[in-house]
């Protein structure tokens, strides 16, 4: 007997709106299925109607979730929240958010129990060592906020594995983890199921993560599978142009590869389609794919997927040879737009940077790569001038810079910008678009009016905005736009230097693709930039040369070829065995082909 | 604002002594703002006076009545010292006080603080019984209000505290009396005469009119307070874990939600006292209760400077340590 079965899975809104359409697969126990889409597929809202629930203003309207033999959309409130609490397991995107603040740990993991604390305590201590946690009284009388993000998410799986469900739900538990805690963790997942026969449905907008954790790999799009199949069927072969454009937007750490965007952007919810669902962002498009639904159909590979052309689009692909990109090469050593020496800087007592040194040439990519807590942060602050509490020197162009912007003339701030990591935070959501990327120009070139809107499209249409967009609000635009109006913004400043601070990472995998080829289409225009970033995958795509940060040190720098290719600190050695890959059937360093 | 900057980055960055570094920074923010208090009660001694001096009439004709001589006008004050500079009539009075005395009322002679005593006591009762009340009532209606969100409990619950937050106390105390007390029912007493003497509490059925608006006041505007903080808590991710994990409705309600809808509410409480405080004066003049609301408004008729100077120092006071300790509270609670 299945361990789960989910037949007809339908969640609608309360306007009528469809974001779940039949959505149906089953599991055995002990299996894992990656469930994996952008945002706005409807994965989470899929996650969330595995236990019968459904958000605030949506309703599962059809389908049943059978879970061991009990079929939970039946049930009356009361029983579903037994059937929630014996044979379900949730684990949260953002345990931060998602534990109480108010309470300790020991009782929000003993909570959810059947029978009384006492007795459960045996059961929750040894649950805390599997998952590697303290399991002492004084661990246990601890709030969230004393502990850090992967210790959190621990507690969170944990507290979803304790009551040993049929049936765990993992809505993107490692996205805002460093890349080794997130190694950690899903090896953590993986060994759970195996060891306790639970059936497990892992959702997440990256393949790589889902490549690692899953069986079976299921791919939602605008609310409907369009493909589902084993591990190797989907990754290795996949076969509707959709899983194929999110693979080819995940980067390597292996090559140096274009990354391909998806074009256009997901459909807002609820959106109705007469015929494919991707018909309008697909390569492969054609009359009849809009005529009607297509049906899932078996591929060749042995998966399913919902497309008529399937047979056709395997052929093509296969075809396709990626070119690893060349690098910025010939470099004159002697000049450099920006020279940092001996930076050092300290929050209050605590040192967080320690003898900071590197250059950056012009046209060159500095990746600086480090995981949380290194200090990647406070150096991008420093150099922008935000951070105050430092020493060292810095040089732009031979001349020294002055450490703090107060003391920067106006022609130095000009020439470095900064693009924040949280493009919902960075634009000001009063202003239009165009006004957000206007200010900089009024304010270093004095340009008004005419002048100033003819250059602000440019600049916009530069980072492939298209003008009309530009009496819009940031709130009507989605993740990956709203970053490209911040880099937009620095760009009209017409820099030579631009440092993006962990710009991708509040992204989904496609998006990210788009915005690191369009920063990399910008450095062919002779723009130097430092990148930070805690994923050497997306190093490796954008960087020409790398410095690897641990605890406020360098402890690696070079080129990224070389650095990549053969580490020598462990560190790096470490963080470039961490980061996740998906093993695609082009790559050369690859033995499974499709 | 530089003071809540450094307790919070106190917190963060001492990390070996967290504890510590917390409770220096703490005991520096509350030394600070005792300072700042003393300052704030100076300058409203000083806007009070000259006030005073504005005020149309003279003190000694209130006093002697329309058939005094002049004579006996500048006799009388000359005795009472207000025909000297005002410079000094202040230096006097302020000398005084710091001395620990409050002067003597200018129109019975008596000392301040002993007229006062009895009348702050009484209002102290009143204000106290209000906010035992408002605070649990608060509670309990912005608790049902959430749970019952856009249902027609919840609506009709808005619209009547949106009524009362918008009229004014005296209409709403003289609606109430002219309902119970006078003109419809007649059940209650219309004033609250305390005899001198007597607790407040010896006379119930005095009090529960001026408690009733107070109370009604109190909630209206308290109560909304608690709605909305309750709404967002019910709305957090951690309360939606809580009811995916399984839990029953009671549990997530009163210990994941009430505790974290509370803390922001807890400051509001506080600044809620201190209008409780001087909002009194309204309700303790229309009912007529013998509190230092109504010692006010009679000093300010009798251009009794020494009872006003008092008065508005007592009220100002604990104004100031209510407001102060909603802010110490709402930054000991960002800080957590």
């Amino acid at each position: 007997m299945k361990a789960v079965e989910v037949t007809g899975l339908t969640v609608a809104l309360d306007d009528g709106s469809v974001i779940v359409d039949d959505v149906s697969f089953s599991l055995e126990s002990g299996q894992v299925m990656g469930l994996v889409g952008e945002s706005g597929s409807g994965k989470s809202t899929v996650g969330l109607a595995l236990l019968g629930f459904a958000k605030k203003g949506a309703n599962i309207v059809g389908g049943k979730v059978v879970v061991g033999d009990v079929d939970l959309l039946s049930l009356a409130p009361n029983d579903l929240r037994e059937a929630r609490k014996k044979l379900i397991g949730f684990v949260p995107q953002d345990p931060a958010t998602a534990l109480n603040p108010a309470m300790r740990i020991g009782t929000q993991l003993t909570e959810g129990l059947i029978g009384d604390k006492k007795e459960n305590l045996p059961r929750i201590r040894e649950v805390l060592e599997t998952v590697g946690l303290p399991s002492d009284d004084a661990f246990l009388r601890r709030h969230p906020q004393e502990l850090s993000g992967g210790q959190q998410q621990r507690v969170a799986i944990a507290m979803a594995v304790a009551k040993k469900p049929k049936l765990i739900v993992f809505d993107e538990p490692t996205t805002g983890l460093d890349v080794s805690t997130q190694a950690r963790v899903l090896e953590m997942v993986a060994q759970l199921c195996a060891d306790n026969g639970m059936a497990a449905v892992f959702v997440s907008h990256d393949l790589a993560v889902v490549g690692t954790v899953g069986d079976l790999v299921t791919v939602m799009y605008a609310g409907k599978i369009l493909e589902t199949g084993t591990h190797e069927e989907v990754l290795q072969s996949a076969a509707h142009p959709y899983s194929i454009a999110l693979l080819d937007s995940v980067p390597s750490t292996r090559q140096r590869l274009a990354l391909v965007a998806i074009p256009g952007r997901a459909p807002a919810p609820g959106t109705k389609f007469d015929g494919c669902v991707f018909a309008d962002r697909c390569g492969f498009v054609e009359d009849r794919c809009r005529e009607a639904p297509p049906p899932m159909v078996a591929t060749s590979a042995g998966g399913e997927a919902r497309c008529i052309r399937v047979d056709h689009v395997r052929k093509n692909r296969t075809g396709q040879v990626k070119e690893p990109l060349r690098l910025v090469e010939g470099r004159e050593e002697k000049t450099s737009v920006l020279s940092v020496r001996n930076l050092n800087a300290s929050y209050g007592r605590s040192q967080v940077l320690y003898d900071i040194s590197f250059d950056v040439a012009p046209g060159e990519c500095v990746g600086v790569v480090g995981e949380s807590g290194s200090g990647k942060t406070t150096m991008s602050r420093c150099l922008i001038g935000l951070h105050e509490d430092q020493t060292g020197g810095f040089e732009m162009n031979g001349e020294p810079l002055p450490p703090r912007l107060r003391d920067r003339s106006k022609a130095i701030k000009q020439q470095m910008q900064y693009v924040f990591q949280n493009p919902y935070g960075s634009l000001n959501p009063r202003e239009t678009i165009a006004t957000a990327v206007m200010v900089p120009l009024r304010h270093f070139y004095g340009d008004r009016g005419k002048a100033a809107r003819t250059k602000a499209q440019e600049a916009l249409e530069r980072v492939e905005i298209p003008w009309r967009l530009a009496d819009r609000y940031p709130a009507e635009l989605s993740g990956g736009q709203r970053q490209r109006v911040a880099i937009a913004r620095a760009l009209a400043c017409n820099p030579s230097l631009l440092i993006c601070d962990e710009v991708t990472s509040g992204l989904d995998v496609s998006v990210q693709a788009s915005v690191v080829e369009l920063l990399r289409s910008l450095q062919d225009d002779g723009l130097s930039m430092i990148f930070i970033t805690h994923n050497l995958a997306v190093v490796r795509s954008i960087g020409d040369r790398v410095v690897v940060l641990s605890q406020g040190r360098v402890v690696e720098s070079g080129a990224v070829e070389s650095v990549l290719n053969g580490p020598q600190h462990p560190y790096t050695r470490g963080l470039l065995a961490d980061t996740l890959d998906v093993d695609r059937p082009d790559s050369e360093t690859s033995d499974l082909t499709g | 604002m530089a003071i809540e900057t450094t307790t919070t980055d106190g917190a963060v960055k001492a990390a070996p002594t967290p504890d510590r570094s917390r409770r220096t920074a703490l005991a520096w923010l509350i030394a600070r703002r005792a300072l700042m208090g003393l300052v704030t009660l100076w300058c409203i001694s000083v806007i009070v006076f000259v006030a005073t001096q504005t005020m149309p009439g003279d003190v000694a004709k209130i006093i002697l009545g329309p058939s005094a001589t002049a004579d006996q006008v500048a006799q009388l004050n000359k005795n009472l010292g207000l025909d000297q500079p005002l410079f000094s009539q202040y230096w006097d009075w302020l000398r005084n006080v710091l001395t620990g005395n409050m002067g003597n009322s200018l129109v019975s002679g008596q000392p301040v603080s002993e007229l006062l005593s009895e009348r702050i006591f009484n209002s102290a009762t009143l204000t106290v019984m209000a906010m035992v009340l408002i605070l649990p009532l608060s509670l309990l209606v912005g608790l049902l209000a959430a749970v019952f969100r856009d249902k027609l409990l919840d609506r009709s619950y808005l619209g009547v505290s949106l009524i009362v937050t918008a009229t004014p106390d005296f209409v709403l105390g003289s609606l109430v009396v002219a309902l119970f007390g006078t003109v419809v029912f007649k059940v209650l007493p219309p004033v609250s005469l305390i005899p001198p003497g007597d607790a407040p509490w010896q006379h119930p059925q005095e009090l529960v009119m001026p408690l009733a608006v107070m109370v009604l006041v109190g909630v209206t505007y308290l109560s909304r307070l608690v709605r909305v903080s309750f709404i967002d808590v019910m709305e957090s991710e951690y309360v939606q874990l809580a009811m995916l994990k399984g839990l029953s409705m009671r549990r997530i309600l009163f210990r994941h939600a009430l505790p974290n809808a509370l803390a922001p509410s807890i400051p509001a409480a506080s600044i809620m006292a201190a209008y409780t405080i001087a909002g009194s004066v309204v309700i303790e003049y229309l009912f007529a209760y013998p509190g230092i609301g109504s010692a006010l408004v009679d000093a300010v008729a009798g251009h009794d400077l020494p009872m006003i100077q008092a008065i508005i120092m007592l009220m100002a006071a604990a104004f100031f340590c209510f407001n102060q300790l909603a802010d110490v509270l709402g930054t000991l609670n960002k800080s957590r």
